[in-house]
């Protein structure tokens, strides 16, 4: 403050005095008087939320915790966490390959692939998850065979679709549609010198695929990625509609036996969360370990402000 | 007389409707340095494209060490050949790009290492040191845990010429290898680029660096239009010129 006025005084005699600020001058930074308002708002916000919280008894939080650890909330949150990775899993492996078959110069399969894309991303998940459950009604036996010649065998459709083959299925083919877009953004993202390169080393164009691009592309790939990683964790819970007990619906059948609807909601919820958490510190490693080669900082510097990052992903003060 | 390491024979390419080469007709001899100059759009860089098979060729005939570039002849046709062959035939064909495309996600050993480990199947023993020791040439044995953002483009450029020689090339091709770089950097590429024509290697350059052309290439071959104006020695084409459009090109240039 009192800089302020003394570097002022500086310039204004220099000034006056007729000769140019030769001298290097201590600069004032401005200040912010709108950030004090909007601190103050949100405290007093964060005060009410804080206050309710605890006073407000509906919130039920004994009921909460005592449930938070049942064996009937941990079996749902296993099955909510395999249905997340086996889903994502497919959507991932399937995904690439209908990115590659997109970017192909065959328009057989550059169309069967953009097909595909059409039809499950047109449709609500939701939709296609009840389709996989009533799928006997459509086919009522699934068979193994020649087409249009000999079977091998058959299989009733209800036997072999459970009602979680049903969701894996229903979740794991429409991942696989956003992901063909994702990896095919990605792989359009590294320069096409990048493949010529390698080309000219004598690569195919698969090996410099998995060498080259798909390397590079993962910086392109990941965040949006994670992005899916997360949604797909709780779009999990429309699953309930196939009568599979994940984290929600087990929480459902709970809270329909006791009425203690709120409590149980909010357990539910508060596992979301923290798997989300899990899934976003979990992502900030795999970015990391993607952006090597991408500054000029050797690496040690760039590990550092890699953590800086992490530290910006928790909530507190931002710079 | 020996069979040259390049011989090209009527090469025809069009890019659309196009026509980017109109039958260029040229020869590189074994150990033979030939630089291409030409004003920009004559076709050099995509001529040099195709003597590696990064573009295709329409018509015409062009001849590495004895096979033909990316077809094989059968029954009086020239039938395309299939992806791997096409890679086969790269192996022996080194490549240097006006803008270094190195691999940005690998180390500069990694650089050099990737394609004679990965594509020749050697030890990864044998090739770290004729990595290590390429990189001594290029004079860069201490950046060698860098990655290429680390570097400057001259360096990048030294790192690009030492990963192609790594697949031990009886061919390399250079596009332009100096056109991106800051001027104060130009030398050192080009100084590298001399020591391996006095070694022998066989080179083929596009090239804008006169003063290169002249006192390295063994040939100078001036391209416009599509087509070879004129070719000869340095001394000739750049200094006695035959034809008005070489004239006017090089006055333009030096």
């Amino acid at each position: 403050m009192s800089d302020g006025v003394s570097s002022m005084r500086v310039q204004h005699m220099m000034e006056t005095a007729g000769t140019p600020a030769a001298e290097s001058l201590p600069t004032v930074r401005r200040r912010q008087p709108g950030r004090w308002v909007a601190a103050a708002a949100l405290c007093v916000l964060l005060a009410m939320l804080i206050n309710t919280i605890f006073t407000n008894e509906r919130f039920q939080w004994d009921v909460v915790f005592h449930w938070f650890t049942s064996d009937r909330i941990f079996a749902g949150l296993g099955r909510t966490i395999q249905l997340t990775v086996i889903s994502m899993a497919i959507g991932i492996v399937l995904g690439l390959a209908l990115a590659v078959m997109r970017l192909s110069r065959n328009a057989l399969i550059s169309g069967a692939a953009w097909a595909y894309i059409w039809l499950f991303r047109g449709t609500p998940v939701f939709v296609q998850l009840l389709f996989w459950g009533f799928i006997s009604a459509l086919y009522p036996r699934l068979s193994l065979g020649v087409p249009f010649g000999p079977e091998f065998a058959s299989f009733s459709a209800n036997d072999l679709i459970s009602p979680f083959t049903a969701a894996i299925l229903g979740l794991g083919l429409n991942e696989a549609a956003y992901m063909a877009e994702i990896v095919r953004a990605g792989i359009l993202s590294v320069d096409r010198g990048q493949a010529e390169a390698a080309q000219a080393l004598g690569m195919t164009r698969g090996l410099a695929l998995r060498r080259i691009v798909l390397p590079q592309a993962m910086r392109v790939i990941v965040p949006p990625t994670g992005n899916q990683a997360i949604g797909m964790l709780k779009t999990t819970s429309l699953v309930a509609v196939l009568a599979y007990p994940e984290l929600l619906y087990s929480a459902q059948l709970i809270y329909s036996a006791n009425y203690q609807t709120i409590p149980l909601l909010i357990t539910a919820s508060l596992w979301y969360l923290l798997i989300t958490s899990v899934l976003s510190i979990g992502q900030f490693f795999v970015e990391r370990h993607f952006a090597r080669g991408t500054t000029v900082l050797a690496g040690r510097d760039d590990r550092r402000r890699s953590l800086r990052g992490l530290a910006g992903l928790l909530p507190g003060r931002r710079r | 007389m020996a069979e040259p390491m390049v011989k090209a024979v009527q090469v025809h390419k069009s890019f659309g409707r196009v026509k980017v080469l109109n039958g260029i007709d040229l020869e590189v001899a074994r150990r033979e340095v030939l630089c291409i100059v030409g004003p920009s759009g004559s076709g050099k860089s995509t001529f040099l494209r195709c003597i590696n098979h990064l573009e295709k060729i329409d018509a015409g005939q062009l001849v590495v060490d004895g096979d033909p570039v990316g077809y094989v002849r059968r029954g009086g046709k020239m039938h395309e050949l299939g992806e791997r062959a096409v890679a086969e035939q790269r192996k022996d064909i080194g490549m240097v790009f006006q803008r270094f495309n190195l691999f940005p996600h690998m180390t500069v050993l990694q650089n050099v290492m990737e394609a004679p480990v990965r594509v020749r199947k050697e030890s990864r023993a044998t090739v770290r040191d004729r990595a290590v020791e390429l990189l001594g040439k290029v004079g860069l044995a201490d950046r060698r845990d860098m990655y290429p953002a680390q570097l400057s483009g001259g360096q990048q450029q030294r790192v690009a010429i030492a990963r192609a020689l790594a697949m031990k090339p009886k061919l390399m091709l250079f596009d332009e290898p100096t056109s991106a770089l800051d001027p104060e950097l130009v030398g050192e590429v080009l100084d590298v680029m001399r020591s391996l024509a006095e070694e022998g290697m066989t080179m083929v350059v596009v090239t804008h660096e006169m003063g290169f052309a002249r006192e390295v290439g063994d040939t100078v071959v001036f391209m416009d239009g599509g087509v070879v104006v004129e070719s000869g020695a340095p001394s000739e084409v750049l200094s006695n010129p035959r034809h008005a459009r070489t004239k006017s090109f090089l006055s333009k240039v030096l």
